[in-house]
């Protein structure tokens, strides 16, 4: 793609979409990405509209993943609040455009959908960072936070629970949220089935590329120099509460576009969004894709999904106890991810070759082990003990 | 065992009857205490053991609800099933969840020392295996063991609720003992001071750190065991403790048992007041408005503030 013979401007861009907060910037992977487009945008044509119905639920979450990929692979926040978002944005727009109704209702909805969850994240993002809450207190209050949401809008079934003429529903939530649609009466576009998916897939490749220019621009270089060290950033002259504040408003908003998606696509809005198990689900997906990278987050999201979807279908009661088998060997295994993993392994073994590159894997897997085994007091003798404690025994 | 139990429940209510009556008698209004009480002992016990891990170790336990589920869960069996008396059960289902704290530790918990986030997301994943894994074994709930000791004599408020804040305190008490009359926890708050001079004087400090972890994994049990009677037995039965216990533990701060125990009773006070004017959720919505604003004035929460005032007051003297 990044060929010597494009046109300056096209270049331009390139240069912006590249740099080394990304792990793909060589032209064997852009001319990778293209061949995986193609294949996205080809798959309603091979499987059909309702598979790509199904599919552009992963794509609105995908955008949910790159969210957090943002706040926390990025930024170093860990924030479990993205669901909250997500939520409030689908559940305004819900609001809003069965209020308004019509195509016209569901166009004005949007914005303001995501305004919503901007203004959310812009709120609570202010009293976090400003109160100088830091670390995992800012991990705990979004969850907190997230939690008792689930608690307000599950006692919401009253009938004085109303907006307009929508009832908030508690635990069943609101239904009859229509398909997609923009425009004015008479002359409107709705979405659904391949036409969604396409839609869905286009905003989010918008997102991702425009995720990729933000991290790798000299906003992106304050991102994670806050997630390497924060005070040498403010010592060097950074607002660094001003830059969480913006990155978390931004990915609150992200999440927002997300969540009006994720309401457009299951014609209702219910509680569940702002479940436990909900708000875990996006860091399982980070967490398994690659944290630090965008591509890996959405990567990650797919594959969760794909396999949530198969145990839901058939073994539904082991598909929790899935999600957190995958969560811990991850962060044990593969800490960076399965995408910078590759990248990694990639690396390793086109510096070592094939066979040297194995022998040194083998060895190095052995290592760990056996160290493993050794914090774990198995099999060993006292002339090997952990290193924490060679200093105790004289 | 089971006579002293007795005992206890012959006498308890009667002496807390008069006191009450007493103290009802001369305007004092009693219902609001017990409420009172009763939230105190709620935040105080469910946060015990996520404050304790926290605050010596810096490891957020994300798994502290399935912690005091699995304590739950050991007292309900072993009553029901085994037919153990209640307090035999309720010291084994501490004693259980402090030894699989303990497995944990080991094999887990310690790879992902100073990846404080990791440590989290690890501790949620182990969280969620916990809940469904106890679904698939036991089923949607388990049969209740029904609360001890009837309702306080002339109230409609169960005794045993009541009874909870003085275990509260008592688990409290325990707490401080251990942790600063001992050799144990001397040698463990040493480790969490400085571990590579602990180490340099002879201190164990892996085990110190097991040891902590059981001891933290422990206490949650042990609120599970003290809930076990008057709690619906349910898997998910962790989450109802989680708003308040990462509320108190935000706004206690870094020192550990004056912070839950400061923590508790403010938390306690507003959790009372707002729930039994608004119901439960504007409660939780008081806790984490509290939160908030305590962190916004007192960066070090609670703890900070009495560390501020004890300097001011030294430098008085």
């Amino acid at each position: 793609m990044m060929d010597v013979t494009l046109p300056p401007r096209l270049k331009r861009i390139g240069n912006k979409l590249n740099g080394p907060n990304t792990l793909g910037n060589s032209r064997a992977f852009w001319a990778a990405f293209a061949v995986g487009m193609i294949v996205m945008v080809a798959y309603p044509l091979v499987r059909g509209s309702y598979a790509a119905g199904q599919f552009s639920l992963f794509l609105a979450y995908g955008l949910l993943a790159l969210s957090l990929s943002l706040i926390w692979g990025y930024t170093g926040i860990l924030s479990f609040g993205q669901v909250a978002f997500f939520g409030i944005s689908g559940y305004t727009y819900a609001i809003v455009s069965l209020n308004l109704g019509g195509p016209l209702g569901q166009t004005v909805a949007l914005p303001v959908a995501i305004a919503a969850a901007t203004l959310s994240a812009f709120v609570l993002g202010y009293f976090m960072f400003y109160g100088g809450v830091q670390d995992v207190y800012v991990a705990i209050l979004t969850l907190v936070v997230t939690l008792v949401l689930e608690t307000f809008m599950a006692q919401t079934a009253g009938s004085e629970w109303s907006i307009g003429t929508v009832a908030l529903g508690g635990f069943n939530g609101i239904p009859g949220i229509r398909n997609f649609a923009l425009g004015v009466e008479g002359a409107s576009i709705s979405l659904s089935g391949s036409g969604f998916y396409w839609f869905v897939l286009g905003i989010l490749l918008l997102a991702y590329l425009g995720a990729r220019v933000l991290v790798n621009s000299k906003y992106g270089y304050a991102l994670v120099a806050i997630r390497e060290d924060a005070e040498r950033t403010a010592m060097l002259g950074y607002n660094v509460k001003r830059v969480k504040l913006a990155v978390f408003t931004l990915s609150g908003a992200l999440a927002g576009l997300g969540g009006v998606l994720y309401a457009t696509w299951g014609n209702y809005m219910d509680p569940s969004v702002f479940s436990l198990v909900f708000a875990t689900i996006p860091i399982v997906w980070v967490t398994l894709g690659g944290r630090e990278s965008l591509l890996g987050a959405i990567v990650g999201t797919v594959i969760i999904e794909r396999l949530r979807l198969w145990f839901s279908v058939n073994a539904s009661e082991f598909a929790i106890v899935f999600v957190g088998v995958i969560l811990m060997t991850t962060v044990l295994l593969v800490p960076r991810g399965i995408l910078p993993g590759i990248k990694d392994s990639y690396v390793f073994f086109s510096k070592h070759g094939i066979r040297d590159g194995l022998e040194r894997g083998r060895a190095t897997i052995q290592t760990r082990i056996r160290a493993w085994l050794e914090s774990l007091g198995v099999g060993q003798s006292d002339t090997e003990t952990p290193p924490s404690s060679e200093v105790v025994r004289e | 065992m089971t006579s002293g139990l007795g005992a206890t429940g012959l006498l308890t209510p009667l002496f807390i009857g008069d006191v009450l009556g007493g103290l009802d008698s001369i305007g004092v209004p009693v219902t609001q205490l017990l409420q009172m009480a009763d939230s105190i002992a709620f935040i105080i016990l469910a946060a015990i053991g996520l404050t304790v891990i926290f605050g010596m170790m810096g490891v957020i336990n994300l798994a502290h609800g399935e912690f005091i589920m699995m304590g739950a869960y050991i007292t309900t069996l072993s009553v029901n099933v085994v037919g153990l008396p209640l307090p035999v059960a309720m010291i084994l289902g501490a004693l259980g969840t402090a030894a699989f704290g303990a497995i944990i530790e080991r094999t887990i918990v310690r790879r992902l020392y100073g990846r404080l986030l990791d440590s989290m997301i690890v501790t949620f994943g182990l969280g969620l295996i916990l809940t469904q894994g106890t679904r698939i074994i036991f089923g949607n709930s388990l049969q209740s063991i029904g609360t001890p000791f009837g309702n306080v004599p002339g109230y409609t408020y169960s005794a045993y609720r009541v009874l909870l804040l003085f275990a509260a305190i008592a688990v409290l008490g325990g707490a401080y003992l251990v942790f600063t009359r001992t050799e144990f926890g001397i040698q463990a708050r040493a480790t969490i001071q400085d571990a590579e001079t602990a180490r340099t004087m002879g201190v164990d400090t892996d085990r110190m750190y097991t040891v902590t972890f059981a001891i933290g994994s422990g206490l949650a049990g042990l609120t599970g065991a003290l809930y076990a009677p008057s709690a619906t037995i349910v898997p998910g039965m962790g989450q109802s403790f989680l708003v308040e216990s990462f509320v108190t533990v935000v706004t206690g701060g870094s020192t550990v048992l004056l912070g839950t125990t400061l923590a508790g009773g403010v938390l306690g006070t507003i959790d009372a007041i707002f729930s039994n004017l608004y119901g439960n959720f504007i409660g939780q919505i008081a806790l984490l408005i509290t939160a908030i604003i305590v962190i916004r004035l007192l960066p070090d929460g609670l703890t900070g503030l009495a560390h501020t005032i004890r300097d001011k007051l030294g430098e008085r003297q």
